[in-house]
């Protein structure tokens, strides 16, 4: 019965979290920029917009596609904050990840299909962390449901500094944020037009904003499992993760998918790997 | 209710021209005027685009590329035409390559004079221009509805 309520809570108040994040995300860009930025709910009004548009289409598959991305986020979301294996939902997100990159090499356009090929390289990168990560909780935990170590009385932080780190490190990709906006350039008027999300227009790019909300609610939960001992601590812990993603996205420029591949590996193999080790001989 | 008016994206287009009304456009995008305030962006795309903001003149070889651009742009849609060049050809007019203004390309809803325009008279224009669209989203719904 709470599982249920658990999944219902997810898929209701999730896009409504993920939005005004979003939100927020523009004001404090806009303030940060010395610009005064867009009303709070002005994600809200743009998805809304999106569904009352045209829906130019190259083929019949592109946006299926995007909508089985849209349900595989939902899933994994359900899968995570029911308190499911986070393996399976590490995977699940893997296969979120994939139906987008499908959508995106359908319309073989040339500036999607780059976004496309990137999407599968920042997912190399991002991948072995989020695995690490996994792991690192089961080891200190010895639970791979979310929902002990959800439940975990001691501050996961402590014992997983540098899984943590690698973790926050590659948020940055998984949301999609400059230095890593590879895959889907976050200004249009760049040399990737929009990348992978070009060829989409009106509701089927509105299905990839609300899917990209979800997701970045489910980050943003990744993130509270650290800290989840205390939600007193957790929650302005999670938030000040977004606000340093924010700030990092606001003060480097674009780097090249060579440059993220090796830097996330490298990153996951010295932070990640070595506090799995520390980890294994000292906790027993 | 129909939510055009709070998020029109635009695309911008610098046909022939001195560059005068292109850079007012950016100019748009800084601090000082911010029409990120009003849920305006800057889309680059034109099939994310509803408002495609024209600046400069048509000649014989941005005639294909104005069309391709409005033709890829999901209705609705409006255009508006930036300046005196891209309204009527302005002092390039005369020149042996030049159409003239942006509806010898495809059709203008919204002139907007000036030479080179203010970023005031610019915002003042595209918020002029999604009276014109919401008037086009009326119209495609009635047309959905009745079909
Ligand atoms: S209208 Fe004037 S300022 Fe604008 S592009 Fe033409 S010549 Fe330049």
């Amino acid at each position: 019965m709470k599982t249920a309520l658990c999944v219902v809570a997810w898929v209701v108040i999730a896009p409504f979290l993920g939005g005004l994040l979003a939100g927020v995300d523009r004001i404090i860009t806009a303030r940060m920029q010395s610009r005064v930025g867009p009303p709070l709910l002005q994600p809200f009004y743009d998805v809304l917009k999106l569904f009352g548009k045209q829906g130019v289409a190259v083929n019949v598959f592109q946006n299926y596609y995007m909508v089985c991305f849209l349900v595989f986020v939902i899933v994994t979301g359900a899968l995570f904050f029911s308190g499911g294996d986070i393996l399976l939902t590490i995977f699940a997100l893997a296969v979120a990840g994939v139906f987008f990159a499908l959508g995106a090499f359908s319309p073989n356009s040339p500036y999607s299909n780059i976004g496309a090929e990137r999407e599968l390289l920042q997912m190399m990168s991002y991948e072995p962390i989020l695995i690490i990560a996994a792991i690192g909780m089961f080891m200190v935990t010895k639970s791979w449901h979310v929902h002990d170590i959800a439940g975990f009385q001691k501050p996961l932080f402590v014992f997983l500094p540098g899984v943590f780190l690698a973790f926050l490190f590659v948020l940055t990709i998984k949301l999609r944020k400059s230095p890593f906006d590879l895959s889907t350039s976050h200004h249009g008027h760049q040399e990737l037009v929009k990348g992978a999300t070009t060829e989409f227009a009106g509701p089927s790019l509105a299905v990839i904003e609300i899917a990209h909300w979800y997701e970045n609610v489910l980050l943003m939960g990744f993130v509270y499992l650290f800290f989840a001992f205390n939600w007193v601590v957790a929650i302005p812990a999670v938030l000040v993760a977004y606000f340093i993603e924010i700030f990092i996205d606001n003060t480097y420029a674009r780097l090249t998918w060579h440059f993220t591949l090796k830097s996330s590996w490298i990153v996951a193999g010295v932070c990640g790997v070595v506090n799995i080790f520390l980890i294994a001989f000292l906790v027993k | 209710m129909s939510f055009f008016k709070k998020s029109p994206w635009v695309i911008h287009y610098d046909g022939s021209s001195c560059n005068g009304c292109d850079i007012e456009v950016l100019a748009c995008l800084t601090p000082l005027y911010d029409i990120e305030r009003f849920g305006i962006i800057n889309t680059g795309n034109p099939k994310h685009a509803d408002v495609f903001l024209i600046t400069g003149t048509i000649n014989e070889q941005n005639l294909e590329v104005v069309r391709n651009i409005y033709n890829q742009m999901p209705d609705p849609k409006v255009v508006a035409a930036i300046g005196i060049c891209a309204t009527s050809g302005g002092i390039f007019r005369e020149c042996y390559n030049v159409k003239g203004g942006v509806d010898t390309a495809i059709p203008v809803d919204i002139y907007i004079p000036g030479c080179a325009v203010r970023p005031e008279a610019i915002i003042d224009g595209v918020v002029a221009a999604l009276g014109v669209l919401e008037k086009k989203a009326a119209a495609l719904k009635t047309m959905k509805a009745s079909a």
